[in-house]
């Protein structure tokens, strides 16, 4: 092995070493390459496996789960086909779950989109005040969304000790936008896009400030106002990653969990079910794992295709 | 008259930053307020300060929260996934980015498939391998989860910054006869140490703060992390809001602390995974 061959020659030889005629150290250094090509795959080997073992092997075994009648208790399963899937698609449960997701998808297409754009442009041109602004914007984005959950349920929302409590006895009233049937998607979606916002801030204005100077500053020369500055030098350099933000948040759309499990559980009478509620429920209230698992498959479909896109937008990077 | 109008335009900019930084904190704030209040006086009004800094609250959110084992927990799930997340994503990048193995794009596009592989597909097998296996409410088991979860994106962030390792340093050590192993400890890992530091916040962040896969794993008291105690604290104890909120100072004041200090790896996490150029 060359470690060895190296603690056992003297530091003279190697000197003597490099200074060899280009054609022998070519082959003197192809020689180890070629040996070590194992011990490149066995490096590489922990992260696949690990990622394999816990979401591959797992992933598979949902796929076929989602056939079966399987309880998640014992490995008792019966062979159902196509049944899990017919029961599901009929359920008018699911129906609301995926309009809610479809819902959910518009609202973080376009709110937290609109405000992070603004506030990254609003950042662009002042460079003093930046890093402040972008340690207070991301603050509710670094929380756990346990804690802000709560604090949200407990001092805003709450009837009795909260803002809207309060507000309500004092001639403003908001009612109890977490129960009403009609409001308490939009009531659990503003605590989702009050904590995600300050995240697309930060991206548009490191993608903004990607943007040549020489760009900007010919286009002042040429009188360019705000907007065809921003509409024909900052938005061509920006476009791949806003595509790519707006692929990562269909993705989040659909598979939206924590936030609506934490404030409403998918009540009050489904009106916040979401897919990934509605399959949690399936598992861990009912033990319906089969259920679950096709309503985990049917997601995953929606993953898949933005999954595809993500990839595709993706693609430079394999060239890098 | 044009400068007027120019001064006018930065004037309305720098309300709309204020009116959003307010947004962002105000909540925040009305947590650290009410923190000091005894139960009636938040209900009597949410909004009003504090007539003394009382402590009482945090005394009892430390002790019916069960802080104390919640954050050792927390700390141990934490510790667990950053360090399996480390090993594996630095080795992986390493052979990613130098192209190492004829396979490499085919690695690549695994990671980025599974990137976007949605829990739910793969959630209830591994809850009932977990359950088979005893090993639900072993913390540093779902912390080697949590990493597993993580670990497309770390992969992707250590191999950008391999990529920032001239190759020629590289090469020189291999004709000194340095093996791979010699190479990546003494070559190749100090020009890397900011893209761990980099990923070691972002998974650190990551599982502290996860919730799906912590709460279906970790159910028992013993082994809930610092956030599910205060989640279960949230069932028993929500009528006394000063107690809630001073349990909410106790959570998410150490982690604005730690994000302030480490806010440049932060954002550069944040953005080296997302912003295409």
């Amino acid at each position: 092995m060359p470690a060895t061959e190296a603690a056992a020659s003297p530091p003279g030889r190697i000197a003597v070493r490099r200074r060899d005629t280009g054609a022998t150290a070519g082959r003197r250094r192809a020689r180890p390459r070629r040996r070590s090509t194992l011990t490149y795959y066995l490096l590489v080997a922990p992260a696949v496996l690990l990622s394999a073992l816990v979401v591959v092997v797992p992933g598979v075994l949902t796929a076929v789960a989602a056939f079966t009648d399987w309880d998640g208790i014992g490995l008792k399963a019966r062979w159902i086909g196509f049944a899990n899937f017919s029961s599901i698609l009929r359920d008018p449960v699911f129906t609301t779950a995926l309009g809610n997701n479809v819902r959910w998808m518009l609202l973080f297409l376009t709110i937290p989109v609109a405000i992070g754009l603004l506030t990254a442009l609003l950042l662009l041109t002042r460079p003093r005040s930046r890093t402040l602004y972008q340690v207070i914007f991301l603050v509710p984005y670094v929380l756990a969304p346990i804690t802000n959950a709560i604090l949200w349920l407990n001092i805003v929302y709450n009837p009795l000790s909260g803002v809207v409590g309060y507000a309500n006895h004092h001639g403003l009233h908001l009612g109890e936008p977490l129960s009403g049937l009609h409001t308490a998607i939009y009531a659990v979606a503003a605590v989702d896009i009050w904590h995600f916002w300050g995240f697309l801030t930060v991206i548009y204005l490191a993608a903004l400030r990607q943007t040549p100077v020489e760009q900007v500053e010919a286009a002042l020369v040429e009188g360019a106002n705000g907007w065809q500055l921003f509409r024909y030098v900052y938005l061509p350099g920006i476009k791949s990653t806003l595509q790519l933000m707006w692929v990562m948040i269909i993705i989040f759309s659909f598979l939206a969990f924590d936030y609506v499990w934490l404030m409403t559980q998918g009540g009050p009478a489904h009106a916040t079910e979401m897919l990934s509620t509605y399959a949690y429920s399936f598992a861990f209230a009912s033990f319906q794992f089969g259920k679950a698992a096709a309503v985990g498959l049917i997601m995953s479909l929606f993953g898949l295709i933005s999954s595809f896109l993500y990839t595709w937008l993706s693609r430079k990077d394999l060239n890098a | 008259m044009r400068g007027h109008a120019r001064h006018i335009t930065a004037v309305c900019g720098h309300v709309l930053l204020l009116a959003f930084g307010a947004t962002a904190l105000f909540p925040l704030l009305l947590v650290l307020v009410n923190s000091f209040k005894d139960s009636s006086a938040v209900t009597a009004n949410p909004l009003s300060l504090p007539t003394g800094l009382n402590f009482e609250n945090f005394r009892q959110a430390w002790s019916y929260g069960h802080f104390q084992r919640g954050f050792i927990n927390s700390f141990i799930l934490t510790f667990t996934a950053v360090v399996v997340v480390l090993v594996c994503s630095s080795l992986a990048g390493y052979v990613l980015a130098g192209k190492k193995i004829r396979i490499w794009p085919a690695v690549m596009i695994y990671f980025m498939v599974s990137m976007t592989v949605p829990i739910q597909l793969f959630l209830f097998p591994l809850y009932f391998g977990f359950s088979q296996l005893h090993l639900l409410g072993n913390v540093a088991a779902v912390g080697v989860v949590i990493a597993a979860i993580n670990m497309p994106l770390a992969v992707f962030l250590m191999r950008t910054f391999f990529l920032k390792v001239p190759k020629e340093v590289e090469e020189a050590a291999l004709v000194d006869g340095a093996n791979t192993f010699q190479l990546l400890r003494s070559v190749i890992l100090p020009v890397v140490s900011p893209g761990l530091v980099t990923v070691a916040t972002i998974v650190g962040l990551m599982a502290w703060n996860e919730f799906l896969i912590t709460s279906t794993f970790l159910q028992g008291d013993s082994s809930m992390t610092a956030t599910l105690g205060y989640l279960s604290m949230n069932g028993t104890f929500s009528t006394n809001q000063g107690v809630m909120m001073a349990g909410a100072v106790i959570l998410v004041g150490p982690i604005i602390v730690i994000f302030v200090m480490l806010q440049r790896y932060f954002v550069e996490g944040f953005v080296s995974g997302s912003v295409k150029g």
